[in-house]
């Protein structure tokens, strides 16, 4: 069951990945990152099958950083929302020449 | 039978997943992502990672995706009707930059040896759940070998609160 885990990992990051740069809108991008957060932790959990518990821990710790994130994040949208009145990344183009 | 609940989960995980990707609306992506989500959470039941399905389903599907759904309806996102993909040449390149990493991740896992059945981890893991149940078998290295990372993810989640708050209040002058 590693390896098709593994291989259910691999799958579920490279849709993650895609998601991330073909939308366009922000929270969705977001969503994505958490999909290949969540693809890492199945990665994990199986090679913990392979070497013991601490893959598991890890996954644990990945949890938490990845609630901080996204609190952090969307409070980043949300005050970037105040600004531009969208989450549409086309249209943050401060930084753009 | 575990080998087959776990390609069910896994197939519902993938397709979810480009649910995730393709779908419309903001809120239809995020009812995606939990579907996603539980069912990773049931391959964590099938690898003997129980107390991390437990912790997916209540932390990540319940609250951070709760999270997320506050959000979208605070911002009121989701009524325009265009899809928000983007199109043309840099669509094809996404899809060609994800073809090339899944390619890369294909050749890896073909060139790493065949692990049949479950691994040496697993014994282990076996052995803990028995002694110490499923949440102490986690919670007693967290707790001695990796108390110090412990302790700097609750400062971490302290420094988020604290950022999160001030981030979102609304300014004075404004």
């Amino acid at each position: 069951m590693i390896n098709e885990a593994l291989v259910l990992s691999a799958i579920i990051f490279v849709i993650g990945t895609f998601g991330v740069l073909v939308r366009r809108n922000a929270i969705i991008m977001f969503l994505c990152i958490e999909l290949q957060l969540n693809a890492v932790n199945v990665a994990f959990v199986a090679f913990a099958n392979l070497y013991g518990i601490e893959g598991q821990i890890f996954v644990f710790f990945v949890m938490t950083v990845a609630a901080a994130e996204a609190a952090v994040g969307l409070a980043i949208i949300i005050s970037i929302f105040r600004h531009y009145e969208t989450v549409d990344v086309g249209s943050f183009n401060l930084l753009k020449w | 039978m575990t080998v087959f609940l776990f390609y069910v989960f896994a197939g519902i995980a993938i397709g979810a997943s480009i649910g995730v990707v393709i779908a419309r609306s903001p809120v239809g992506s995020l009812l995606f992502m939990v579907t996603a989500l539980a069912a990773i959470a049931g391959t964590f039941v099938l690898m003997e990672a129980h107390f991390l399905a437990a912790v997916q389903i209540i932390v990540y599907a319940g609250a951070i995706m709760v999270l997320f759904l506050f959000v979208i309806m605070l911002l009121n996102l989701g009524h325009e009707a265009q899809r928000d993909l983007k199109g043309g040449a840099f669509a094809v390149v996404s899809a060609g930059l994800a073809g090339a990493m899944a390619g890369l991740l294909a050749l890896q896992l073909r060139g790493s040896e065949v692990v049949a059945g479950s691994g040496a981890g697993a014994e282990a893991i076996a052995a803990a759940n028995a002694e110490y149940g499923v949440v102490g078998a986690i919670a007693r290295p967290l707790y001695t070998t990796y108390v110090v990372p412990f302790e700097i993810t609750g400062i971490l989640l302290l420094v988020a609160i604290v950022g999160a708050v001030a981030l979102a209040k609304r300014g004075e002058q404004s």
